[in-house]
């Protein structure tokens, strides 16, 4: 099953094409690679799959709804985790998942369970009253992600999520992932590291504002594939 | 004597230490690294180095002169380029250039040569406000203002980070033609893959330096046995891989695990047979398209070694 599609997914701003023409089509528990330099085009189209800014043609679905019609239930089934760290600083690790939580709607009684759940999970548990912005960025970034999934969304967007940590945070905080991924959750990531891209199932790299490749993995590294397309751009990185 | 001196410098903030003790020098001319995560300490020492911080103790020298009593002698020979993009957003690109020659005293034309390179593609857009540029194009006009008065040794914190892999890679192409042309250059960045562009480097975590190498020798001395593994379910793989008693350590480096070999214990008799015990160990455990072989690690390979 597709849980997200996109046929021929176009946004023009003025005579300025930032997305044209884009189709693909995720299934269910995959990890989806979404590369390209900077201007390609990226977070518009993340945008409009997040069911935060129409297509001007195109259609897509994503956790069975419509983009365009059913935005609000598009925005409902998703999770989110933004680039730059997007928790409240002045408040405690608790109070931040409790109020995501609330706002994605996960029913009073099941909230504060799930949240001492969640943090003996991640071996947090003498972490619960402590202000997020005591927490080291690799705490930080886990707490956000576990924050993206708490409703368990179908599926989650990650922005660049791991720039900057150490290479073992790094990879802790991919173990999440792959481990949301073996819960049925269908992860979307967009990231510049080119490494990063192999850990993903499928990629897709875009130039210019439309889709270049899309396969599992080469038999060239991914920087290279990444080098040789995106060099091919005309479109000047603004 | 060499252009950067740096002998046993410690700062703190408050109860955190941002540098415990560190030492090092950089040669004339040779691009030194200093590779690490965030909040390992890199921009803590960047700002002494360029005595916009007085260190708690320790030494730093930067050609010959004291960062703390000779500070504005070293201010007009260095260039630096902040982490955060410091240049004036409302100001043209052209001004922006124009402000910083003349803070300096010289012009544009005088040093032209030096920046010609990079200026050439900022050119179309010579009016446009700076803070209206893509992160590359601000990223070549903050290293155009950092050389236009032609500076003995350049100081780049994080100049890539967020730029995307083309642009990364044609920054470190100028800085290669800026080295070639006598400059010292000390660049810092989280990226472990753009270690290999430095000529050394250092590995920080922590305040503390962890090693000070070329890429190529701190890759050489990597002893332990490290081995990539592949399966067709990768995430039960790291699991099961984990527990497995020879298994040191086991972490999953893209579309492969990088498995480190425990030798000590009684268990390992030699490579070949470990490897063939491990591959049927994983085949126990219903795993298929079972791949292992031995590698070379990479820096990051190296840095977790060493950080443990």
């Amino acid at each position: 099953m597709s849980v997200i599609v996109a046929k021929n997914l176009t946004k023009r701003f003025g005579q300025f094409v930032a997305v044209d023409n884009i189709s693909f089509e995720i299934e269910k528990g995959e990890i989806f690679g979404f590369l390209g330099a900077n201007g390609a085009g990226k977070t518009t189209a993340m945008r409009m799959l997040c069911g935060l800014s129409l297509p001007s043609a195109g259609k897509g679905t994503v956790a069975g709804f419509d983009i365009e019609k059913q935005s609000e239930e598009v925005k409902a089934h998703i999770g989110y985790m933004s680039q730059k760290f997007a928790m409240y600083e002045d408040l405690k690790v608790w109070e931040n998942l409790r109020l995501y939580a609330g706002i994605y709607g996960v029913p009073h009684k099941e909230i504060m369970p799930k949240i001492d759940q969640l943090l003996e999970n991640l071996g947090f548990t003498s972490k619960k009253n402590t202000m997020v912005s005591a927490l080291p960025l690799g705490w930080k970034q886990k707490l956000s992600f576990s924050a993206a999934i708490f409703h368990q969304p179908e599926i989650v967007f990650l922005d660049e999520p791991t720039g900057g940590v150490d290479p073992s945070t790094r990879r802790r905080f991919w173990e999440l992932i792959y481990q949301a991924a073996e819960q049925g959750i269908t992860v979307f990531v967009t990231t510049h590291y080119m490494d990063e891209a192999e850990y993903c199932n499928r990629v897709s790299i875009m130039v210019d504002g439309k889709i270049e490749v899309k396969s599992f993995y080469q038999a060239e590294s991914m920087d290279q594939v990444f080098q040789k397309l995106a060099r091919k751009a005309k479109r000047n990185s603004d | 004597m060499n252009p950067i001196i740096v002998s046993d410098v410690y700062k703190k903030y408050g109860k955190v230490q941002a540098l415990e003790g560190v030492s090092f020098e950089v040669e004339k001319g040779e691009i030194f690294g200093i590779i690490g995560p965030d909040g390992a300490g890199k921009t803590t020492l960047f700002r002494i180095l360029t005595t916009l911080l007085i260190p708690d103790s320790g030494e730093a020298l930067i050609d010959g002169h004291h960062v703390v009593n000779h500070y504005k002698t070293i201010r007009n020979m260095v260039g630096y380029m902040p982490g955060r993009f410091s240049l004036y957003q409302d100001l043209s690109v052209e001004e922006n250039l124009k402000v910083f020659a003349t803070i300096f005293d010289t012009t544009i034309q005088e040093n032209y040569h030096l920046i010609k390179d990079i200026y050439q593609q900022l050119e179309p857009f010579k009016t446009r406000r700076a803070g209206a540029l893509s992160g590359g194009m601000k990223q070549k006009l903050a290293l155009c203002c950092a050389l236009i008065h032609k500076p003995a040794i350049l100081f780049l914190d994080e100049p890539t980070t967020g730029v995307d892999p083309v642009s990364r890679k044609e920054f470190w192409e100028m800085l290669k033609k800026l080295r070639d042309q006598g400059i010292t250059i000390l660049v810092s960045t989280p990226y472990m893959d753009e270690a290999s562009m430095c000529d050394r480097i250092a590995l920080i975590q922590g305040g503390n330096f962890l090693k000070i190498e070329t890429p190529t020798n701190i890759r050489e001395q990597f002893k332990k046995i490290l081995w990539s593994v592949q399966s067709s379910r990768m995430f039960p793989l790291l699991k099961d891989l984990r527990k497995y008693h020879i298994v040191k350590t086991s972490f999953a480096f893209g579309d492969t695990h990088h498995v480190t070999i425990d030798q000590s214990g009684e268990d390992y008799v030699s490579d070949q047979l470990t490897m063939d015990y491990l591959r049927r160990y994983l085949e126990d455990k219903g795993h298929t398209e079972i791949m292992i072989q031995p590698i070379k690690a990479t820096i990051e390979d190296c840095f977790m070694e060493l950080s443990h």
